[in-house]
């Protein structure tokens, strides 16, 4: 399956690791701190429920 | 047909784009994937550059993303200055680091690329220069909006930031030209010129560009929420504490 | 006009650091640069121009960060914005106090330090034309960093990272302009070009800074 990637194959490699750990990296960033914040304001939602 | 503004209302937008939200993830992970593992694994090799043909897959679309969504937020910028609707300035400031991302594998990429062909990972070539000052914009950009606590002064300055920052962008841009002829080819994925690519690796691109922008806008869907909810709590909290 | 420029000036002068401090710090980078490279004047003399750019440029970059800042604190920038004189007028002349205090004697102190770096017989007048013609753009340019971070605690290093890379053109064109001289070669072209990055940045740059010590002042 693995296509023959000749003499370069540790530059193709490398070059789609790092993009794709910079990409997936920023998704993650994004995702974790979407998830966080939604959270947070649930809580401050609620609390200001009770108080009204 | 209602008018385009309604969507500067932060609940209509996070409503909406909620909705679509789904559909634009898949469809970026179906291009963003297809196009890739299609160029990976389903593709010739240059008869000159062997494999190494295959970066450009990841090379090229994240070098388009880098210069455009600086003018996106040139834009959204603009519209917050003259309009000032929040979703537009939060909408800039949700899409810089993604910009600096795709700048980022842009350099990454094409130094990879270059160590081979050029037999260098770095040359002071024009096309190059002007990236990493891209990316110095990038990011005094997101330093600014971090630095500043209240919103709609964070807000205005960097909107200004990058209004000014993009015209020395621009400057950069031809003064890098006019100090040093590069080695960099001319770009060779535009729109009128395709058959400076042959079909093969044209298609398999086509779909891996199609899927960095997708994969751009879900991900501005998110982070703009995301802003949206970080503002409004921080006014919560705000009321709060003067209670 | 004249008023706040005669008052910024004798500010610049009776504080002390101001003046003397971007002047001394130009001399020691320069002087730094051949115990960092190795004292063979072929080699000086090569990279000379390009130094003393760098060096000037640093050396104003130094400077930036008294421009509004002193006068934003103790209040004085809010009288200012509600006095008759435009707001934009009013960052204008703190630009040209700027560079009259830290530009002009950037330029003067240049062929002074070409010296030291063996620069070309051929090479002084370039060096101190596109200083001259340079340096009014690194202040107004850094006048509009230091509007920008006014409202910043500590903002030294972040005006630092905003203001290098909006001086990345008039670097290119000032170095080219030196490099060109020094090789006898004709220099003509970047120096217009310089002069219209400076002319350009004069003329618009004072609105972008008025604007943004407006919002600060909110």
């Amino acid at each position: 399956m693995m296509p023959d990637l000749g003499k370069y194959a540790a530059e193709v490699l490398s070059a789609y690791a790092v993009s794709l750990t910079l990409i997936f990296g920023i998704i993650w960033l994004s995702l974790a701190r979407a998830r966080r914040v939604k959270a947070e304001l649930a809580e401050v939602e609620a609390r200001r429920q009770k108080d009204a | 047909m209602a008018s385009f503004w309604e969507y500067a209302n932060p609940l209509k937008f996070m409503r909406t784009t909620e909705r679509i939200f789904p559909f634009v993830t898949w469809a970026a992970v179906v291009c963003f994937l297809g196009g890739l593992i299609w160029g990976f694994f389903f593709t010739p090799d240059d008869y000159r550059q062997g494999s190494t043909v295959k970066i450009f897959y990841i090379h090229v679309p994240s070098a388009m993303m880098a210069i455009n969504i600086w003018v996106m937020m040139l834009v959204t910028s603009l519209v917050w200055i003259v309009r000032r609707h929040h979703v537009s300035a939060l909408a800039a400031r949700a899409a810089a680091p993604v910009g600096a991302v795709m700048t980022l594998v842009a350099l990454f990429t094409g130094a990879i690329w270059g160590q081979p062909m050029w037999g260098t990972w770095w040359a002071w070539d024009p096309r190059l220069t002007s990236f990493l000052i891209l990316f110095l914009f990038y990011l005094g950009y997101m330093a600014l909006w971090a630095a500043i606590d209240d919103d709609d002064t964070a807000a205005d300055l960097t909107s200004v930031l990058c209004l000014v920052g993009s015209v020395f962008a621009l400057l950069s841009r031809y003064a890098v030209n006019f100090w040093n002829q590069g080695l960099h080819q001319a770009a060779s994925l535009s729109l009128d010129k395709e058959e400076n690519v042959a079909d093969v690796f044209w298609y398999p691109a086509l779909v891996c560009i199609a899927g960095f922008v997708l994969l751009f806008v879900a991900l501005v869907i998110i982070r703009t929420n995301t802003e949206i909810r970080a503002r409004r709590m921080r006014a919560l909290l705000a009321r709060e504490r003067q209670a | 006009m004249i008023a706040l420029l005669t008052r910024d000036l004798r500010l610049a002068m009776r504080a002390g650091g101001g003046f003397g401090l971007g002047l001394s710090f130009f001399l020691i980078v320069v002087v730094l640069v051949p115990f960092g490279v190795g004292p063979e004047t072929a080699l000086l003399s090569k990279i000379a121009p390009g130094v003393l750019w760098v060096a000037a440029l640093l050396a104003c970059l130094l400077s930036l960060d008294r421009i509004f800042a002193l006068d934003f604190e103790d209040g004085s920038l809010d009288l200012l914005a509600t006095s008759p004189l435009p707001l934009e007028g009013v960052a204008a002349v703190k630009a040209l106090a700027h560079w009259l205090t830290t530009g002009l004697p950037l330029v003067l102190a240049a062929p002074v330090l070409g010296l030291l770096m063996s620069l070309p017989a051929s090479g002084f007048g370039p060096i101190v034309l596109s200083l001259l013609f340079g340096t009014p753009a690194l202040s107004v340019i850094g006048a509009f960093g230091a509007a920008l971070t006014v409202g910043i605690k500590r903002g030294g290093l972040l005006l630092s990272l905003l203001v290098l890379p909006l001086y990345m053109p008039t670097l290119i064109f000032g170095a080219e302009v030196a490099r060109r001289g020094a090789e006898g070669q004709d220099y003509m072209t970047p120096l217009l070009m310089l002069a219209g990055i400076s002319a350009a940045t004069l003329a618009l740059l004072p609105f972008a800074s008025a604007t943004v010590l407006r919002v600060n002042l909110r």
